[in-house]
């Protein structure tokens, strides 16, 4: 399919409006988008959005107890914002660890967990942070917003549950609690450029030796981003001793169903969130 | 054929307008459109920064741009660096160290460097790698590269404070 129609609106109705007319490949940062059209992956649909100077999107703010990221701050706001790196520091390292300089520069937040790649390094930060998304829309003629759980967000490598007349407006995250502890380690072949092998977000609030409200995501181990439910329940509100902690990443290890592919094998992505899990626990731990 | 779309915008410093197709990379623009080859085509997908150029002051891989998204925007490439004091010192410093060998990587180094020591002008050695984390160079020159980016770094603080 060719290109009929190129559209750049400038306010969030405006782009809701043309959503709500089908056929649009909504164009941001372009980073994911022209590598998929390149190689096939993805074909354009008649009309071309480029929501990139629709104001509405852009921006990161704090309201009312909640962070708001708007859909087109880019990796590098995310690394530079003093918001984020104060109170989401697990998000900003994950912001470190994407990709390179100038991807970072032109990647953004929306595009990112849209593409629902099970691999998007933002994702199993943003999971353990308690996230939502913000998604918009204009059925009728008047502007509809509805929020989701991040959790429930994704379906499928490349599928989530936005309607085809959504546009994800923001993220909107919840400031975490005094205590809260959370960390993010991605594992890959090189610092740079490189797609995790897997990623892997911890957090929660620490009360004496034990973490409650505990969160535990993965990235490149499932279909999805996922939520590890058996290991969370496993250390909410123990002590992380060392024998917790090896429980916790023995759990985690038989949780997981990863698969085989070019970047490892499966048993390779177990012993890695097994280890993984373990050392950043301690490290927990410790702190 | 796609649709073609008519957009105007600065080009190292000078407005410019162009006709693209709605799904032309800028980098097709700048090369095949405009004529402007500073800009090299490596991978096509965001690997390699032979592409690099800045726009709005930010560093970018030009395949991954989308043409129409430079409408209304300030494009550098490289050879509108050549007159602009603190790429001439990476550029200096690229002759000095040897830091030169096919030169396909060069033109891209050179603007990522530039934009390194515009965002970080006391960029340590160990930021001056991250920074050039995206650009490739396939004769592994890289402890050459990062000494010319470091000579540059230095020359211009020497500059600044004389």
């Amino acid at each position: 399919m060719t290109i009929e129609r190129y559209v750049s609106p400038l306010t969030l109705d405006e782009a809701a409006g043309i959503m709500s007319q089908g056929g649009v490949t909504v164009l941001a940062g372009g980073t994911d988008l022209m590598p998929q059209v390149h190689s096939g992956k993805l074909k354009f649909k008649p009309m071309l959005m480029n929501i990139r100077r629709v104001g509405e999107l852009q921006g990161i703010s704090m309201q009312s107890g909640v962070i708001r990221i708007g859909a087109l701050a880019t990796i590098t706001d995310l690394l530079t914002n003093e918001l984020v790196r104060e109170q989401l520091p697990a998000l900003a390292d994950a912001a470190d660890h994407f990709a390179s300089n100038q991807i970072r520069n032109a990647g953004t937040v929306g595009g990112s967990l849209c593409n629902a790649s099970p691999a998007g390094d933002v994702a199993p930060p943003l999971l353990v942070y308690n996230a939502q998304v913000e998604l918009v829309s204009r059925p009728n003629g008047s502007m509809q917003v509805r929020t989701l759980p991040l959790a429930e967000f994704f379906t499928g490598p490349g599928r989530t549950r936005m309607e085809p007349n959504e546009l994800l407006a923001a993220v909107r995250v919840p400031v975490p609690k005094a205590g809260t502890i959370a960390r993010f380690v991605k594992f890959g072949t090189r610092p740079a450029l490189d797609i995790s092998t897997i990623s892997i977000a911890i957090g929660g609030v620490k009360k004496g030796r034990a973490l409650h409200e505990v969160r535990v995501a993965l990235g490149a181990v499932a279909p999805v981003p996922l939520r590890a439910a058996l290991t969370e329940a496993a250390l909410e509100g123990k002590d992380l001793d060392a024998a917790l902690i090896d429980t916790a990443a023995k759990t985690a290890h038989d949780e997981i169903k990863p698969i085989s592919d070019i970047r490892a094998s499966a048993w390779y992505r177990q012993e890695l969130v097994h280890n993984i899990v373990k050392r950043m626990l301690t490290d927990v731990a410790q702190s | 054929m796609s649709l073609k779309v008519e957009i105007s915008f600065k080009l190292n410093g000078v407005a410019r307008t162009a006709t693209v197709p709605a799904d032309m990379s800028a980098l097709e623009m700048l090369r095949d459109v405009l004529g402007f080859t500073g800009t090299k085509y490596g991978c096509g997908e965001g690997e390699c920064g032979a592409c690099t150029i800045l726009v709005d002051g930010t560093s970018l891989n030009s395949c991954l741009l989308f043409a129409v998204d430079c409408d209304g925007r300030n494009v550098v490439t490289i050879e509108g660096l050549a007159a602009e004091p603190k790429a001439e010192a990476v550029q200096k410093g690229f002759v000095e160290k040897w830091a030169v060998q096919c030169g396909f990587c060069t033109p891209g180094m050179v603007v990522q460097a530039t934009h390194l020591l515009n965002e970080n002008p006391n960029a340590t050695d160990e930021q001056i790698r991250r920074g050039i984390e995206g650009n490739l160079c396939r004769c592994t020159g890289y402890v050459k590269i990062v000494e010319a980016i470091a000579a540059a770094r230095d020359s211009v603080k020497q500059q600044g404070a004389a």
